[in-house]
């Protein structure tokens, strides 16, 4: 049984490869329809093989299995191999992702139908960027992980800038680019870390030996760390950078410069969701450095509340939901943080579905009316596009977290293990989380109430707009059925009672570590209270944009210094501006007339000149007169004699 | 008490000799002074107990680079052509570096020690017991066999080089051509000639000779100077005067 | 035969000195005759033989007698070549004045 299962494991993984390579090189030669086919049936073998695999899993309770594909680089005691590492965490992670990317694939034959230019390019793109991401979550060590992480950002890259005519749109991507690079570094330093700690990037070797590494001081400049403190937080930066955690989230909402169909898959399977998958699959390192896990608390609850409270004002509809993505990869870390790895992937999974469910219907939107994203020209949708209304009324009840849908039970999950773990940034993180639930609320049924009720703001837009095909809907009524039952079926998985033996051991939890059970036991107010905090945040959202539309009008006018606040996401842009790009290009512009232009160029000007003038003053001894050569060398006879004299 | 006052005389007439080699105006008085410092020098080396180099340096220089030096000398002419008068410039200061220079060396060859151990190391009893020649054949012929065949070919080059060097393209030198020699028929180059009876050959028209000139071969082949070329400066030089 | 029995070794290496000192002072004294510049070489080569023949007797090692064979090798071939060049000099310019021979520059 095994064999087939890996093999299954390791051609779901390749399939969307085999996918990106024929629809992206042979594109032009096969014709767009046909690449667009190839890229879509390699995601498809690979969903499908990717449910066997957890059908066998599930049944047979393999735990973790190698599957050994090639060897890749041997270097005296630096050895990496094309490993492929089958146990539950990187199966589920394998389902959702080729689930969601598969979906994702389908709706973009809508989406991109009235692209002018041939879209294979962008299905061989999102091929890529699936086949990444399978990398990243199936890798045995971290070179491997490391590829898949580049190759991320890399995919992200591209499809970000997939309209590179659109100045904004490559800026989008460049600055994607740079902002997963700056965390990149930090991750691959950790890595460096841990292999000169371990001896090894095998998560075996390292996981291993980290009892007995546990007490390790690393030394930098002169002071001591606990290493896998140090490491611990290296790579957390490194996952900060991915899933977009204050101070590296700028890149986030730029994102959404890219087609809609991109944003979905980033935000859903593909990208934000490697830190969370970083900080899982190392668990056994996380878990023994507890003050990186305070510090992950505080980052994930405070990203949380910032993301939230800017998805508040924005009014275009993907930056809202990006802002939204942001705030949920918070709750994340915050369980991370907290120690409930199983919870963070839980949430992972249900997020992934009403999340790609929202940007799908985001998109159906925009793409009704013709690339309109300002909410504040929508309204009264609802009669127009029923089926998107619908769907995205799914959505937003399992964003919220509204009983029995799948973000109710996952972000109660956070909630209550935020509250049990008992310590201080527990409840700051739990306090901040429970603000954010109804903040979640609010600016989702904000989006809801723009959108589709209340009365058309701009006739023109009303009038033509149509609802999506089927194509474009029947993806978006899959990932609702998921955003709707996920919850309630997944649950006793992945957090309930089958836990141990579902996860069976790809995730560790310390042994004093028993936040896993105590969670469970919250009081029946702290359990509650999301689910209330969320309902208050629908009446309010209801009080401020149907029943009086003036409110939010006069505060935002009256609090104008919030409202710009909160639009200008706490200026951080501006803020990393005036920080880091302007110092940057008053150095590079140093660098370039000073640096460039006086000194690398001046120099070899320099040289020439002197060489010209002192050759034209030195050159009278080149006299060509023999008699005056062998004087010379007379005259050196005697200095050497005398040298020679003297010293000895 | 003998070989001191001999090696005294020898060097004093070798140094003055040397002199004299550098100051004569004449160049054939300078290269016999060569001699005599030659000659001189090897009375030093038999002081010293080189016998058969002594040999070697008067048969070397005296009979064969002497030679040399007094053909060219005589060839160039150089003692008929009046050498310009005047130092060159640069003589006061050569003169400063001579004295320095032998300040110099006396006060190493003063201080110069031998260390015992290395004279004691360096020493070769057993050659010391034959004759210098055989002494000196027992070791260039055993321990320097390779350095004395590449002397050798030093000579041989020198030799080569000297001729190339030296060898002159003359219009009127006749050279052999073996390819042409090899396809030549006797037709081509002889005749018979019937001689009459006590009539000589310039009668005739002068000796047998080839019908082809030199000329001929040499523009066909394009092989060595052009008939008409001017090989040299002294040619060139005779045939102005003689113009004049 | 040593001569550090008879002369002693310091007395060689200074007319061994004072003779290259001549030939050195010859090489500029020579009133721009090429052929002299060769005698003067010769002159310094002699007397580098002349410091070999010594240390050679004074250290009864034969090496130093076989070295000055070779420099006279050399010593040969030098002149033999150097007066070819001379001839040949003297053929093109008609001189073997040393301050005619300023065609070593490019």
């Amino acid at each position: 049984m095994a064999p087939i299962t890996s093999s299954l494991f390791a051609i779901s993984v390749f399939a969307p490869l085999g996918g990106f390579l024929i629809a992206g090189l042979l594109g032009r030669v096969l014709g767009d329809n046909f690449a667009k086919f190839i890229a879509i049936l390699g995601m498809l073998i690979a969903v499908v093989f990717s449910w066997c695999v957890l059908g066998n899993m599930l049944h047979s309770g393999i735990s973790s299995t190698i599957v050994p594909l090639f060897d890749w680089i041997h270097a005296g005691s630096f050895n990496v191999s094309w490993y492929l590492r089958m146990d539950m965490l990187s199966v589920s992670m394998l389902t959702m992702v080729t689930s969601v990317s598969l979906l994702v694939h389908i709706y973009s034959i809508g989406y991109m139908s009235h692209e002018t230019m041939p879209t294979y390019r962008f299905f061989a793109y999102l091929s890529l960027f699936t086949f990444s991401m399978l990398m990243l979550i199936t890798s045995d060590n971290l070179i491997e992980l490391f590829f898949g992480w580049e190759a991320v950002g890399l995919s992200s890259y591209l499809l970000i800038g997939y309209w590179y005519t659109r100045p904004s749109a490559v800026a989008a991507a460049i600055k994607a680019f740079v902002v997963n690079r700056i965390a990149d570094l930090f991750f691959l330093i950790g890595i460096c870390v841990l292999f000169i700690l371990s001896g090894s990037v095998f998560y075996d070797d390292i996981f291993h030996k980290i009892p007995e590494l546990a007490n390790t001081q690393y030394h930098l400049f002169s002071y001591g760390f606990q290493a896998y403190e140090f490491i611990a937080l290296l790579l957390f930066i490194g996952a900060m950078g991915k899933s977009a955690q204050l101070f590296l989230h700028v890149w986030l909402p730029d994102a959404m410069e890219g087609p809609t169909p991109v944003s979905a898959l980033i935000h859903a399977a593909t990208m934000v969701t490697a830190g969370i998958f970083l900080m899982a699959r190392m668990s056994p390192l996380v878990e023994f450095a507890p003050h990186v896990k305070m510090f992950i608390v505080i980052m994930g609850a405070t990203t949380a509340f910032f993301a939230g409270t800017v998805a508040l004002a924005q009014p275009d509809i993907k930056k809202s939901i990006a802002y939204s993505t942001c705030s949920q990869l918070g709750y994340m870390f915050v369980a991370v943080g907290v120690g409930a790895y199983q919870v963070a992937m839980f949430h992972l999974t249900t997020h992934a579905f009403f999340k790609a469910l929202l940007f799908l219907g985001a998109g159906s939107v925009i793409h009704a009316l013709h690339d309109e994203q300002n909410m504040f020209k929508m309204g009264g949708l609802s009669k127009k596009l029923p089926a998107t209304c619908l769907l995205m009324w799914i959505g937003c009840l399992a964003l919220g977290g509204i009983f029995p849908f799948a973000g109710y039970w996952s972000k109660d999950a956070i909630l209550e293990a935020a509250w049990m773990s008992g310590s201080t940034v527990g409840y700051y993180a739990w306090i901040m989380t429970a603000i954010t639930a109804f903040l979640t609320a609010f600016y989702s049924w904000r989006i809801l109430f723009l959108v589709f009720h209340g009365k058309p703001r701009d006739q023109k837009i009303y009038d033509h707009a149509h609802e999506s095909s089927f194509v474009m809907t029947l993806p978006m009524c899959v990932l609702a059925t998921g955003a709707t039952i996920g919850g309630f079926t997944l649950a006793p998985y992945y957090i309930g009672k089958y836990q141990l033996a579902f996860w069976n051991d790809s995730i560790f939890n310390a042994p004093t570590n028993h936040i896993m059970t105590l969670m469970h036991h919250a009081p029946y107010l702290i359990a509650k209270a999301p689910l209330a905090l969320g309902i208050l945040g629908i009446i309010v959202a209801f009080i401020c944009y149907i029943a009086a539309p003036r409110i939010p009008v006069i505060m935002a006018s009256g609090l104008k210094g919030i409202y710009q606040f909160l639009l200008n996401a706490w200026y951080f842009d501006k803020l990393y501006d005036f920080i880091f790009v302007r110092p940057y290009i008053a150095l590079s512009k140093i660098l370039w007339k000073v640096g460039d232009q006086e000194i690398v160029e001046g120099m070899p000007v320099a040289v020439a000149r002197i060489t010209d003038r002192s050759a034209k003053g030195i050159s009278w001894i080149q006299n060509g007169s023999f008699a005056f050569y062998a004087f010379t060398m007379a005259i050196g006879l005697v200095v050497v004699l005398a040298t020679f004299l003297i010293y000895h | 008490m003998m070989p001191i006052i001999l090696f005294y005389i020898f060097a004093v007439i070798l140094l003055l000799s040397a002199v004299m080699v550098v100051i004569s105006r004449n160049s054939v008085h300078a290269a016999l002074f060569l001699v005599l410092a030659f000659c001189n020098a090897s009375g030093l080396f038999l002081i010293a107990g080189a016998e058969f180099l002594a040999i070697l340096l008067i048969a070397i220089y005296a009979g064969a680079v002497m030679i040399l030096f007094l053909f060219i000398v005589m060839t160039m002419q150089t003692n008929l052509v009046q050498l310009k008068e005047g130092m060159q410039h640069y003589l006061p200061v050569g003169f400063c570096i001579a004295i320095v220079l032998v300040v110099e060396l006396i006060i190493v060859a003063i201080n110069w020690h031998i260390d015992p151990n290395v004279a004691e190391a360096a020493r070769q009893p057993l050659l010391q017991n034959m004759s210098n020649t055989k002494a000196l054949g027992s070791l260039i012929y055993t321990n320097y066999i390779f350095l004395f065949q590449m002397a050798g070919l030093v000579l041989l080059v020198a030799m080569i080089g000297a001729i190339v060097l030296t060898l002159r393209k003359r219009p009127t030198n006749r050279r052999q051509v073996v390819a042409r020699q090899h396809m030549r028929e006797p037709n081509q180059t002889l005749e018979m000639r019937s001689v009459e009876l006590n009539k000589g050959v310039d009668d005739l028209g002068g000796y047998l000779r080839p019908k082809e000139t030199y000329y001929g071969i040499a523009q066909e082949d394009s092989f060595g100077p052009k008939p008409g070329d001017k090989m040299d400066i002294t040619e060139k030089r005779q045939e102005r005067e003689q113009s004049k | 035969m040593n001569i550090l029995n008879t002369v002693g070794l310091a007395p060689y290496l200074i007319v061994s000195g004072l003779l290259f000192t001549i030939g050195l002072f010859g090489i500029f004294a020579s009133r721009k005759n090429l052929i002299v510049i060769l005698m003067s070489i010769e002159l310094m080569l002699l007397s580098a033989n002349l410091n070999l023949i010594a240390f050679s007797s004074a250290l009864e090692n034969l090496t130093g007698q076989v070295l000055v064979m070779f420099t006279l090798t050399v010593a040969a071939a030098e002149s033999a070549i150097g007066l070819a060049i001379v001839m040949v000099y003297y053929r093109n310019r008609h001189s073997v004045e040393v301050q005619d021979a300023t065609m070593m520059k490019g």
